[in-house]
């Protein structure tokens, strides 16, 4: 081996702890990208190779009524592949032991053969025999959540009539990937569930025989969704079709690729911070690294190598450090992003995980941290080489400082404190950027921890500040207003707040979005168009109040006008003014007076949802009422939805935060370690020098390490700054249709992120303190540096 | 000059309780490494310097004169034997009370000044009169050695012998019993050298502090009371100098 190499191995032995702190941060960087990155990536590719497999529809329409022979006539629409006819109600099923009522979408499957769209991935059991019309197959999510399997039975209203179901079999599908009921956010798997059944039983039931009232497509490759759907909007209008709608609108795969979109968003922007500000340290750290190898740079100059020779050598130092954080980074991130894919897809029943990450997210991780490190190593490096080999093995000669105008304040500091301030003041370039290092650390905590804050305050706005009631039932069908009245009788409801959802398509030019219209009676108080600036908005008596998200995908504002083109019932199409925006965090809401939605319809007054504020006490009994009653098609529970918020978005991004988190506090400790532990080389030899001249080892490190805290402190009220910074611009790229989740930091955040960082650094003084006890006393007498 | 009274012949196994002994060294060997690598930088010295005195220790490179000057300032122990300054047994001091040793009573002066970079002249010898128990004003110790007027200037700003002056400045303002100066004149030219020389002489006779100092500069040797000549690890010789010269008036 050249001398050169073995000096080089010495070297990185010598430097061995800071060899691993640099590394463990090159690694945290590398490791939330790779992680990230191939998580994202795996599900992208789980939910694409699903779709694919399972042969899930593009376009999906809803009808009244259709005659089954109107299949041909759609099939032959052109660019359709394959047509999938079926019947799809909505039930209440009773489970025993389960009080609540629960919310079950009844599909049909077709009792000999596969559908054709939409397959069923099967569990467990066996598909509905032919002829056995009380035989289902049950989604997966709905099994667990009530331990249900086959051999065991549940009940259904089933238009009006209970009916006793067995339990055949339990399946997947990727319409339900997402499984979610009207109108939750998140999947609640006892309180929803999705029941497949024979086609001819369900028609029986439904009275639906030789009908459909649902109809899936594939599309040939290149055609058009639009046109298709224009196309069979116009067919089945006459036969009460709600509007046919692309597969980016169906809700399971609305909310998993939204999800992904939040993902996206974890994946991307906040490793890329954390990338680049290890990339960032470890650049400082390095610099300053080689600045202290300047005289064996020159006394190897002296020998006759060449610059070139030289700088390739410290590369190769830095490569090494460089490539063990990587590989470190590389090994955890993969192992991570393999944990995290398996947690993830357990939230989205994919029946499996498609985990093969490209070498896109190592390489990218790779070049960047390399990138970094190698090129904070060639400005040092280049410094020193450029120096005559005389000079550099000189040690520099003794900076010049300056007295610095400290005022009367410099007549009190002692002289070890002098030293702290004029050593500061000296390299005020140096000591930004460990102030700037730390700060960064904590930046990043900051964004880190700051979620937690802004799921919180979201969920406080949207789900205690702008609603109040507790139960919220869905009639199968509209009714008159008198319905109110009924359900005020019911026991335990102190109070009834009726209200209308219609489903419409807005258009402003070229823009258009399927939502659906809020019917809100003028008093509205439990579930009120509220702006998330904190106040419930009034509904004017004319015109829409639209969430400021809608607005911005229509490009309108307060006093432009939108087409509503209603989706139900005679279908109106109606130019309407906006007449108010409002600020939501959640979903893009838009909200109508009751009276002008129902004159919108022509209709008498009608509700087809009602809020109930009910007694605790006589929750019981109410939701054996509700049970029974035929009109009912769900009830949302607004403490279960709550819940299940928490336990599904809020898990998701707990193990996100908490994985940063420990990254964050990686970057901590290895930027107070380090700088620290080169302070230390750097004046070594002064230090020894007090010793000697009678300092105790408290006083020395009295000097060392009260630069390092000085800088820390001002590196605080600076990451909280940058913190907010970098957390404000965050925010504002993580919005997606679903969700924009509010900039909220807590004053705990704060101080959280500062603690952590004066721990780090607390850690990684002690550490070199042990350094500063063992320092060499005689070496100083003779040898320079 | 002496103060105690009694004056018995040096006991290698009691304390140097004898009159103007301030540092007695007794059966000091000193062994780097182990085995076949064991390096014997000390193999039994025994030493007394007296109050008062200015000793110059000689010898080549390698010799074993710093060991022995680094042990005599508390900077180091040796493998064997014992060391004394006045009551205080060094061998046997924990390391807080060699800090203190070193703290009270002695100075240092290095080949290569060590002065920080960050302080000027003065606040680099305040930085060792704020520690010390009796120590004069600083300006008072800069113009011991004729630096009066540089008070104010950064080492940065310095020639090398006004810094070694500094230190030197450093190294008496604590009024320390025992000075030790290890090749002061090694990185200086011979006009500096001497100026630094005549003040390290002035300190030693105006104050009466002992004083020892390591060259390989024969020399220098005609300025000291005593000269101990060094060689393998060994004292080979002591010479009595009744007639010092002052400094001013060497050359080499």
């Amino acid at each position: 081996m050249r001398a050169l190499n073995r000096k080089l191995l010495r070297d990185l032995w010598r430097l061995r702890g800071q060899v691993l702190a640099i590394a463990l941060v090159i690694a945290s960087g590398v490791a939330v990208l790779v992680m990230s990155l191939t998580a994202l990536e795996a599900l992208q590719g789980t939910a694409e190779a699903y779709y694919e497999r399972y042969r899930f529809a593009q376009v999906f329409a809803s009808v009244k009524r259709a005659p089954e022979r109107l299949a041909s006539r759609i099939a032959a629409l052109p660019g359709v592949q394959a047509v999938e006819t079926r019947i799809v109600e909505l039930a209440i099923l009773d489970i025993e032991g389960f009080a609540e009522p629960v919310i079950g979408i009844l599909a049909s499957i077709p009792e000999r053969g596969e559908p054709q769209l939409n397959r069923l991935a099967l569990r467990q059991g066996r598909f509905v025999a032919p002829g056995r019309p009380d035989e289902v197959v049950i989604s997966e999510s709905f099994s667990e959540g009530h331990g249900l399997g086959p051999g065991d039975h549940l009940h259904a209203i089933m238009n009006g009539h209970k009916r006793r179901l067995d339990v055949v079999g339990v399946a997947l599908s990727p319409e339900y990937v997402y499984s979610i009921g009207p109108g939750a956010l998140m999947p609640d798997d006892q309180r929803f569930g999705v029941l497949w059944m024979g086609e001819e039983a369900l028609a029986a039931a439904y009275d639906l025989d030789g009908a459909f009232n649902d109809v899936a497509l594939s599309l040939l490759r290149g055609a058009a969704s639009e046109d298709v759907i224009d196309r069979l909007d116009l067919l089945l209008a006459r036969y009460g079709g709600i509007g046919a709608f692309d597969r980016k609108d169906q809700v399971s795969n609305w909310f998993v690729m939204n999800e992904l979109d939040q993902l996206k968003n974890l994946a991307t922007i906040l490793p890329t911070i954390f990338l680049s500000v290890a990339a960032f340290l470890t650049n400082m750290v390095l610099n300053r690294l080689i600045a202290i190898e300047r005289s064996e740079i020159g006394l190897v100059k002296a020998f006759g190598y060449s610059s070139l020779e030289i700088g390739w050598h410290y590369m190769k130092l830095v490569m090494a450090i460089a490539g063990l954080g990587i590989v470190i980074g590389w090994s955890l991130g993969s192992w991570l992003g393999n944990f995290l894919t398996e947690t993830l897809a357990e939230q989205y029943r994919f029946p499996f995980i498609y985990y093969r990450p490209g070498p896109a997210a190592y390489a990218i991780a790779a070049l960047v941290s390399l990138g970094a490190a190698l090129l904070g190593t060639w400005g040092a490096v280049r410094r020193a080489v450029a120096l005559p080999p005389a000079e550099a093995m000189q040690p520099p000669a003794p900076p010049l400082y300056r007295r610095t105008r400290m005022g009367a304040l410099a007549a009190r500091l002692d002289q070890p404190t002098r030293m702290i301030f004029r050593q500061i003041l000296r390299w005020p370039l140096r000591s930004a950027m460990t102030s700037l290092g730390v700060a960064l650390a904590i930046a990043v905590l900051i964004i880190s921890l700051h979620w937690l804050d802004s799921i919180t305050h979201m969920v406080q706005v949207y789900f205690f500040d702008a609603q109040h009631q507790d139960v919220t039932v869905a009639l199968v069908e509209p009714q008159s207003s008198v319905v109110t009245r009924e359900f005020a009788r019911l026991p335990g409801v102190l109070a009834v707040e009726p209200g209308r959802q219609l489903s419409v398509r807005f258009r402003s030019g070229q823009r258009e979005k399927r939502e659906s219209i809020s019917g809100l009676p003028r008093d509205a108080w439990m579930q009120p168009a509220y702006d998330a600036g904190g106040e419930a908005v009034a509904i004017p008596p004319e015109g829409l109040v639209l969430s400021k998200k809608l607005a911005e995908i229509l490009a309108v504002g307060r006093g432009d006008s939108v087409t509503v083109e209603v989706l139900e019932g005679r279908r109106p199409v109606r130019e309407v003014p906006v007449a108010g925006v409002v600020e939501t965090y959640i979903g893009t809401a838009a909200y109508m007076s009751l009276e002008a939605a129902n004159r919108m319809m022509r209709e008498r007054p009608s509700v087809d949802l009602l809020h109930l504020l009910v007694d605790p006490r006589q929750q019981a009994a109410l939701f054996a009422e509700l049970k029974e009653l035929p009109e009912v098609s769900a009830v949302m529970l607004r403490r279960a939805t709550v819940d299940k918020f928490y336990e599904t978005m809020a898990r998701i991004m707990y193990i996100f935060i908490t994985f940063y988190i420990v990254f964050a506090c990686t970057l901590a400790v290895g930027v107070a370690y380090n700088s620290a532990r080169i302070a230390l080389s750097e004046r070594g030899r002064e230090l020894a020098t007090l010793r000697v001249l009678g300092m105790s080892r408290l006083e020395i490190s009295y000097i060392l390490l009260g630069e390092v805290a000085i800088l820390v402190f001002i590196g605080l009220p600076l990451g909280c700054l940058c913190g907010a910074g970098l957390a404000w611009l965050v925010t504002d790229l993580f919005e997606t249709d679903l969700y924009r989740v509010p900039l909220v930091i807590e004053p705990s955040t704060f101080g959280y992120s500062i603690l952590i960082a004066v721990a780090a650094t607390v850690v990684s003084a002690a550490l070199v303190r042990r350094r500063v006890d063992r320092l060499d006393l005689i070496a100083v007498l003779k040898t320079r540096e | 000059m002496s103060t105690a009274a009694d004056a018995q012949s040096p006991d290698p196994a009691e304390p140097a309780r004898t009159r103007g002994v301030t540092l007695r060294a007794c059966g000091l060997t000193k062994v780097y490494g182990s085995g076949e690598v064991a390096v014997h930088a000390l193999r039994g010295v025994d030493l007394d310097l007296y109050e008062s005195e200015l000793l110059v220790l000689l010898g080549a490179s390698g010799s074993g004169k710093s060991t022995l000057l680094n042990i005599l300032g508390g900077l180091d122990r040796p493998s064997d034997g014992r060391v004394w300054f006045r009551d205080l047994d060094l061998t046997a001091a924990s390391e807080s009370a060699l800090t203190r040793y070193r703290r009270d009573h002695v100075g240092f002066v290095f080949q290569f000044y060590n002065l920080m970079p960050s302080l000027t002249a003065l606040e680099n010898v305040a930085l060792v009169t704020e520690i010390a128990p009796k120590p004069m004003a600083p300006a008072e110790a800069l113009a011991l050695v004729g630096l009066e007027d540089r008070l104010n200037h950064f080492p940065a700003q310095l020639s090398g012998g006004e810094q070694q002056r500094v230190a030197i400045a450093r190294a008496i303002a604590k009024r320390p019993d025992v000075l030790l100066c290890d090749e002061p004149t090694g990185a200086l030219d011979s006009t500096t050298g001497i100026r630094v020389l005549e003040a390290i002489e002035s300190v030693n006779r105006n104050l009466g502090t002992t004083t020892a100092l390591i060259t390989h500069n024969a020399p220098i040797a005609s300025i000291a009371d005593r000269v101990v000549r060094f060689g393998d690890g060994h004292i080979v010789e002591v010479t009595e100098n009744p007639d010092r010269r002052p400094a001013h008036e060497l050359e080499w």
